[in-house]
């Protein structure tokens, strides 16, 4: 199964000719400016390129082969023909500067995509800028910092996390320049009202928040959570990882939320295509709106337009040199414009079901469930730490057993405070026999746990490679080919 | 239901199996004054053939302009074969390979990218790109910051040709973490005034960031700079268009020891301009700093039987690991895109980049040239890559919108960004336009002119 590495294939005097231009004039340059001679890249032929990257992509898990139920993922079926119309010429070829006379298209869509936002989650504007969750984040928390400034409320530099938060949350508010004060979830799945009313104070920023939680759980205190942070003037942030679990059922805003940012590769099904683009659209309620990173797609008489610093002066500015990854944005316009507002509901309601199915047939088949009283929102939470403790076979070997019976394997360790933890995320996308086959391997694999442990702690065995040294990756590093000239 | 695959028999015996009878019981633990019974102000669902019609009649308006404007994004030939392999569902619906056994695929791609970059930039390492050439600038200021440690000051200090796109996106990126960009100022020629810089006495800087070529097509004095720099102990970022690299001396080749980080904006290898995105911004780095780049980083090891493999490395550097002390909160890599890239990078090849170089270089000046002869028409700078500023005698904005309505985008009006060269415009020509297309806009700039003239 290995494929040489394409500079392998390659031999001078090979290549590709026909993308470039035959005999190009010599460049009128000083000698002193010119590289002595051409980089030393693959030369090979247009077949062996096709053949070497086609056969590299038949060595991935994907969407499109596999089950893929990764907690906080949302890896839901990416419909083909958003990745068509997005790279119709008119749009693909379209220069971010040219002029809006010749853009009322691709404006058209980003208004309208920035209407459908809002009306899904009862935000007042949004800005679609954002290339991804963590950036959205960025712009999130940078927008409240500029909120207190301009109100001249400039103590408030602390940003309040759950300890079940993704790791971009306090991440971000360091980039913010705000320090990062955590604070402990109950034994419910809810936040320790508690411990946020004793973490409040006169130098809280805000709170940044997963509603559904990463736990799996719908925070159900968030009226009180939300009074508590307004109270003490902070502002709460809303996570959109897991909108897929309310959308069309709650709104964020009325949750008492004052800013969010929306996965739209999660929830809008945009490719995740091996670890990015993403997009993290932002959107805010009233107070926080010309606040909002620019440009952002204005409408008048005489058509669509780009809103700029000149409209919006209280911006926190530019997060991409044009227009955020505006590609992925007409992906997700496509999407949302094919689901309806109806189909948007449908989403959250089979994702739920899928994921309150699956935990019930794994809870029957005597798997621990982390929150067993609570319902599942779109995802949830199995700890594998009784067959852990009788076995010695970990979380991590489990998921490597799935790949070997085809299924990608769940997120392992995260959220970090459940022991030997699956976060199981099924999405509304696939059917009943699928998430059976699913529960159906679990149960084997942890039979064969107790059988023979030895068999799952040599997984896999039918991938391109067994497991990795991952030690030896970080001691001797090896980050790129050299020629063994 | 578009994308549902549930019967009516499943969802009845899947609600039996969870023990409720309706699919809104499973949201009873949404506070009821939260619960909506759905979404409005959401027009009806399209079916296939209705988007596509809308889609294609939106794509129509927005068609129809021969480029000849660059500023950041450039149009080049990219090969079927690019987009056809990389929009592989395997590729495409593939998620971040962090089960590495089951995204052999995606990493060796990544691999072979940071390989590419590598070799491209004469730089040691690569990370796996970051979103788009603006926010890789930000990341290196960062990351100067914190590699640079004979020195405490959090200010960089960078070149007038720096993009202004990216001066204003690292500004809003790093002003959170009181960094600062302080301009060096610029002699007639468009390019750095060393000698300003030999001079500046007193103040301390954490980098030098240099963009090679200029914003406006400019080549600087990069091997005086780069010295220069590291004799005051400050660091050198490199921003170079990646096309250029196949004809120009590569970052890790200026001055005595070569630019400690380098980055830029990944678009021209194999991305469409797209109204700007996705694009993906590389990075790349000595080898000693490897440990302060934000960003996903793939590294070959072994599998348990001795066979190469890759997989993520140097994971304690990111946010899933380290939380508030990461060196970013960056949790993505525009790894599409990268594969995109690095299938072009295999097709053209070496010499072949370097052909695309040579002949945007050739086809801008052959452009700039012939609209320098036009009356009201000066060539501003006589060295450029594939770049070039022209001064009218008259405000430029009204002479794009003309030419925009006889099917030209004619260039980038400069006057915002740099009022001190009068009425300028930044045009740019491509591999990709033919010595007609270029008589064209001539003959149509020309015209444009002239009937301005005569009005």
């Amino acid at each position: 199964m290995y494929e040489a590495l394409i500079f392998e294939h390659s031999r001078p005097g090979r290549g590709a000719p026909g993308h470039a231009p035959a005999n190009p004039p010599a460049p009128k340059l000083a000698g002193h400016l010119l590289r002595s001679a051409a980089p030393a890249l693959p030369a090979v032929t247009e077949l062996q390129v096709v053949r070497h990257f086609t056969r590299l992509s038949q060595q991935n898990f994907s969407i499109d082969t596999h089950f893929y139920p990764l907690g906080s993922c949302t890896m839901k079926y990416n419909p083909k023909v958003c990745n068509r119309l997005a790279l119709l010429p008119g749009f693909a070829e379209r220069h971010p500067l040219g002029p809006e006379s010749h853009g009322q298209g691709f404006l058209a869509c980003m208004f309208e995509l920035q209407e459908m936002l809002q009306a899904a989650t009862g935000m007042t504007a949004f800005s679609l800028t954002p290339m991804a969750g963590a950036q959205g984040e960025f712009a999130g928390v940078a927008m409240i910092m500029a909120y207190h400034r301009s109100r001249g409320d400039t103590q408030r530099n602390e940003i309040i996390v759950p300890d079940a938060a993704h790791g971009t949350n306090p991440a971000t508010a360091t980039m913010c320049g705000c320090s990062v004060r955590e604070i402990p979830t109950g034994a419910d799945g809810d936040v320790d009202l508690d411990a946020l009313r004793a973490a409040v104070g006169p130098r809280t920023a805000g709170i940044m928040l997963t509603n559904p939680s990463t736990l799996g759980v719908f925070e159900r205190k968030i009226p009180e959570i939300a009074a508590i942070v307004h109270g003490a003037g902070g502002l709460l942030y809303y996570d959109g990882a897991n909108l897929n679990a309310i959308l069309g059922r709650a709104l964020p805003a009325a949750m008492g939320f004052d800013v969010m940012h929306i996965n739209l590769h999660k929830t809008f099904s945009t490719p995740h295509g091996g670890g990015g683009p993403g997009s993290g659209a932002v959107g805010v309620n009233e107070r926080l709106a010309p606040f909002l990173p620019v440009p952002v797609v204005g409408k008048t008489e005489a058509g669509y337009r780009w809103l700029t610093e000149t409209d919006r002066p209280q911006s926190i500015g530019r997060l991409s040199a044009f227009m955020g990854n505006a590609g992925i944005l007409l992906r997700a316009y496509v999407y949302m414009r094919m689901l309806g507002g109806r189909g948007m509901r449908r989403v959250a309601d089979y994702a739920t079901l899928n994921a309150n199915y699956l935990m019930s047939r794994l809870a029957a088949a005597g798997f621990r469930v982390a929150y067993p009283e609570r319902r599942a929102s779109h995802e949830f939470i199995v700890s594998l730490k009784d067959l852990s403790r009788d076995t010695g076979i970990t979380a991590m070997d489990v998921a490597k057993a799935l790949l070997d019976k085809g299924f990608h394997a769940p997120t392992t360790y995260f959220p970090l405070l459940v022991p030997e933890c699956l976060l199981i995320e099924p999405t509304e996308t696939e059917a009943r026999e699928e998430l059976d086959a699913f529960a159906d391997a679990m149960i084997e694999l942890r039979n064969q746990a107790r059988h023979e442990p030895e068999a799952l702690k040599a997984a896999p065995l039918t991938l391109p490679v067994r497991r990795l040294d991952d030690v030896r990756a970080a001691k001797q590093l090896d980050l790129a080919w050299r020629p063994t000239a | 239901m578009p994308f549902i695959p549930h019967t009516e028999t499943d969802i009845s015996e899947m609600l039996a199996t969870i023990g409720v009878d309706s699919v809104d019981a499973l949201f009873d633990e949404i506070p009821e004054s939260l619960r909506i019974d759905g979404l409005s102000g959401i027009p009806d669902a399209l079916g296939e053939a209705e988007i596509v019609r809308l889609m294609r009649e939106r794509a129509e308006l927005d068609s129809g302009l021969m480029n000849f404007v660059g500023a950041g994004a450039y149009e080049h030939h990219i090969p079927a074969a690019v987009w056809d392999i990389a929009s592989r569902g395997e590729f495409y619906s593939a998620y971040t390979p962090y089960q590495a056994e089951a995204s052999q695929g995606t990493l060796q791609v990544i691999y072979e990218y940071q390989s590419m970059m590598t070799e491209l930039t004469g730089m040691d390492v690569s990370n796996a790109s970051l979103y788009d050439g603006a926010t890789a600038f930000a990341e290196a200021c960062l990351m100067a910051v914190r590699g640079n440690r004979r020195c405490q000051s959090r200010r960089i200090l960078t070149t007038r040709g720096l993009s202004p796109a990216f001066r204003s996106v690292a500004t809003a990126l790093l002003e959170g973490q009181g960094l600062e960009l302080v301009e060096l100022p610029q002699l007639d020629e468009g390019i750095a005034d060393v000698a300003a810089f030999e001079q500046l006495q007193g103040e301390e800087f954490a980098a030098l960031a240099i963009q090679q070529p200029g914003f406006l097509g400019t080549l600087e004095a990069v091997d005086q700079l780069t010295d220069l720099a590291h004799a005051r102990g400050m660091l050198v970022i490199a921003v170079c268009n990646p096309t250029s690299l196949a004809l120009l001396r590569p970052p890790g080749q200026w001055g005595e020891t070569g630019a400690d980080i380098a980055c830029g904006e990944g678009q021209p290898l194999g991305i469409p301009v797209s109204s700007g995105g996705p694009y993906f911004g590389y990075m790349v780095c000595r080898q000693t700093l490897v440990r302060q780049m934000p960003g996903r980083i793939v590294g070959r090891t072994v599998d348990l039987d001795g066979r190469p493999g890759f997989t993520l490395t140097l994971q304690a550097r990111e946010q899933h690991i380290r939380r508030s002390k990461a060196t970013s909160n960056i949790c993505t890599n525009q790894g599409l895109m990268v594969t995109a890239a690095t299938i072009y990078l295999s097709l053209l090849g070496g010499e072949g980049l370097q052909r695309v170089a040579a002949q945007a270089h050739a086809n801008t000046r052959s452009l700039a040239r012939g609209l320098a002869q036009l009356d009201g028409v000066e060539l501003v700078y006589e060295e450029f890559f594939h770049e070039a500023v022209l001064r009218l005698d008259r405000s430029v904005a009204p002479v794009l919108d003309a030419l925009a309505e006889q099917g030209i985008l004619g260039g980038y009006d400069l006057s915002a960004d740099y009022p001190e060269l009068g009425h300028a415009l930044l045009v740019c020509a491509t591999e990709t336009r033919t010595p007609a297309d270029i008589d064209h806009y001539i003959q149509q700039l020309g015209a444009a002119l002239a009937n301005s003239r005569a009005a």
